[in-house]
């Protein structure tokens, strides 16, 4: 019931024009950028972040999650019009949403995307306002011992529970914590890994990195394909938006099932993908006519939308509980909540109440905003999709410079954005994943000061992270989660398990 | 339902050709990408050791967190060049095709060009630049459009960054003109 106090708190310190104003253009920005071909969710807070450098942190973050919305919504737009996903979670949301708009049900297929993100959101809102403070207070508990842990076992369960070749993504792991220790040791004061370069003094800004290794090279790797867009065109009427609303009740099993995988999944960091992957094919595998399928069918749409909404949305979790993002997007949120002086984790709910319960009250109101604008406004977003990207293309790289400069008023930054472009294109295309590394630029040095706090308390013995049950299980978990596929191999191997794809479902 | 039969059509006529012959493949690239990384993780562990790698009377030094990191990454590395040296002699799939390196270079030159431009002329006059000869020369599209899209999006970058929003950009001689 103190959730609930809180929660009506956080709406009154919403509740004023200027907050609304700013959290309709983030909506309508967020959409863009979801529809935009070459962006994205992380690319677009990222990129706009530094439009909110002078806002005070609680207008800066609801303006930051508001975009973060919009791109959710914007991205079904191009799935199901043109069977193009702006986004990896939103491929599975093509397999029954583009056969519908062939159909000429386009509007019912927007629709049910719509309204499925938003039942998503909304149950991952709901869990993330009676869970987090719930979390918080037990994480005040921690120590440098049990934090470790816990990054040890954010860091083991991307290498155990990604698609990607595992070398792969401890390569990408490693390096993001390398390029984190760049600079200033903020124990010692030392210089690490500068050679003597004055800009390295500063160290390696995430952001930076992020609007490379995203927008950068996904300019590229865009260019390079073949941008000729055939697709439908739709507007969505009030008839077809109640017909489906009406339907609803009888898809509770499947909106329930897809909700709960993805706020699993969101929490862990399994991520969007997964969840919308699993949360089709488990709607299939359940569905009396599984063959219909890839044909038009709404559940199709509904099922990984659902589980792709409450993923995103539960994965801002760990973030305001613990200060451990639990997805890209999440990471580059909680960058800007230090570059606003706020501390993300257990604290953050003890000592900045009015801006946590206003970002968990706008995370409501931008849902119910965001779900009635796209669906006013799905004709005006699609058509942006006209526009020559030969356009768009040099509008993009602006705005990435003018977000990388802005963060430090460094131009050194705009060559390092460059660069990291280039790393991100070749990644991409090789198969070496980049939220790992993203998550590891992020977290690096908060891991490296608990692991260090650790040792010194302990006297460099590695015992402290087995010196209570708590911490114990985090640690063993970790463990047990790196080896995860081969201890899933023995099992298989024994009859116990079917080997279980954990992360392909 | 007000669904319409109209489709929204964009062409693409600069698309690449699906027969370009391939520039180099993913396992080259895989193999160069190692040795890259693996030198990489080689000069970080040197510095880090340099810096000290050890324990002393406070606890680890400066160099010991990361000094184990470029010791994974090295590892990491080294195991994913032996891994594509193997798969390199079985499979030759294409990183990069001749068309699709010529569209790259076609937004790669002009952006490291924009940022050489915005180190002497200022973000927004190199800003301009790009957009107009972009849209110009690669997109071709008309000569107006171009240089009045490239100018209105640079006022409106202009009035956002350095007015609404107090965020100053690098400028040059141009806003130094006008007193910015």
């Amino acid at each position: 019931m103190e959730a609930l106090g809180l929660l009506l708190h956080g709406f009154a310190v919403l509740l004023t024009w200027k907050t609304l104003v700013l959290m309709m253009v983030g909506l309508v920005l967020g959409i863009f950028v979801g529809v935009l071909p070459g962006l994205g969710g992380p690319n677009g807070v990222a990129i706009l972040l530094p439009l909110t450098f002078t806002m005070d942190p609680t207008s800066a973050i609801v303006m930051l999650s508001c975009i973060y919305w919009g791109a959710l919504f914007g991205g079904a737009i191009t799935s199901i019009l043109f069977n193009i996903p702006g986004e990896a979670w939103s491929v599975a949301t093509t397999f029954d949403g583009y056969p519908m708009a062939q159909q000429g049900r386009a509007a019912e297929a927007l629709t049910a995307a719509f309204t499925s993100s938003f039942i998503g959101s909304l149950v991952a809102v709901l869990l993330i306002t009676f869970l987090a403070p719930m979390i918080s207070s037990f994480a005040l508990k921690f120590g440098p011992p049990e934090f470790f842990a816990v990054y040890l076992l954010t860091f083991c369960s991307f290498v155990g529970l990604g698609r990607e070749a595992k070398h792969k993504t401890v390569i990408s792991m490693s390096l993001g914590l390398l390029l984190a220790g760049v600079g200033m040791d903020t124990v010692s004061g030392n210089l690490r890994m500068t050679f003597g370069s004055a800009e390295l003094l500063r160290g390696i800004n995430f952001l930076v990195a992020v609007i490379g290794l995203f927008g950068i090279s996904e300019i590229l790797l865009t260019m390079e394909e073949r941008l000729a867009l055939r697709g439908h065109a739709a507007s969505i009427s009030l008839r077809v938006v109640l017909g489906v609303w009406k339907d609803l009740p009888k898809y509770w099993v499947t909106l329930l099932r897809s909700s709960f995988i993805g706020c699993w999944l969101g929490i862990t960091p399994g991520g969007a993908i997964a969840a919308s992957f699993m949360g089709y094919n488990l709607a299939k595998r359940f569905a009396k006519e599984p063959e219909s399928f890839g044909k038009g069918r709404i559940e199709g749409v509904f099922a990984p939308e659902t589980a792709a909404h409450a993923s995103g949305t539960s994965a801002l979790l760990p973030m305001l509980a613990l200060g451990i993002p639990g997805s890209g997007t999440a990471a580059i949120l909680l960058g800007g909540l230090m570059v606003w002086g706020l501390n993300p984790g257990p604290l953050l709910f003890v000592e900045h109440k009015d801006f946590v319960w206003g970002l968990i009250a706008s995370m409501y109101l931008g849902n119910v905003v965001g779900l009635v604008l796209v669906l006013t406004t799905v004709p005006i977003f699609a058509s942006i999709l006209r526009v020559p990207f030969a356009a768009v293309a040099p509008m993009i790289v602006v705005s990435c410079a003018i977000g990388a400069y802005a963060i430090q008023n460094a131009m050194f930054d705009i060559w390092l954005m460059l660069g990291f472009g280039i790393v991100g294109y070749v990644f991409k295309k090789i198969g070496i994943p980049l939220a790992p590394f993203t998550l590891a630029l992020v977290l690096g040095n908060r891991a490296e000061d608990a692991f260090r706090l650790s040792m010194i308390g302990s006297g460099g013995n590695l015992g402290v992270f087995w010196s209570n049950g708590l911490v114990g299980s985090i640690t063993t978990l970790a463990i047990v989660l790196l080896f995860w596929p081969v201890i899933d191999g023995l099992l298989a191997r024994g009859g116990l398990t079917q080997g279980s794809k954990t992360t392909s479902a | 339902m007000s669904q319409t039969d109209l489709e929204i059509v964009v062409d693409d006529p600069t698309a690449p050709e699906d027969d370009s012959p391939s520039v180099v493949s993913s396992g080259t690239i895989e193999i160069v990408v190692c040795l890259l990384l693996l030198a990489l993780a080689t000069t970080l562990g040197y510095d880090n050791w340099r810096t000290g790698a050890s324990w002393d009377s406070t606890g680890p030094e400066p160099g010991y967190f990361p000094f184990y990191l470029s010791v994974i990454l090295g590892g990491g590395s080294l195991y994913g060049l032996i891994v594509a040296l193997i798969a390199h002699r079985k499979a030759a799939e294409t990183f990069v095709t001749r068309a699709q390196a010529r569209r790259v270079m076609a937004v790669f030159v002009p952006t490291l060009l924009f940022c050489l431009v915005t180190q002497f002329l200022g973000l927004y006059v190199a800003s301009f630049l790009l957009i107009a000869g972009f849209m110009r020369l690669v997109g071709k599209i008309a000569l107006w459009k171009s240089l009045l899209t490239a100018l209105v999006f640079t006022a409106i970058m202009f009035v956002t960054f350095d007015i609404a929003f107090d965020v100053i950009m690098p400028k040059g001689p141009l806003e130094a003109a006008f007193g910015h």
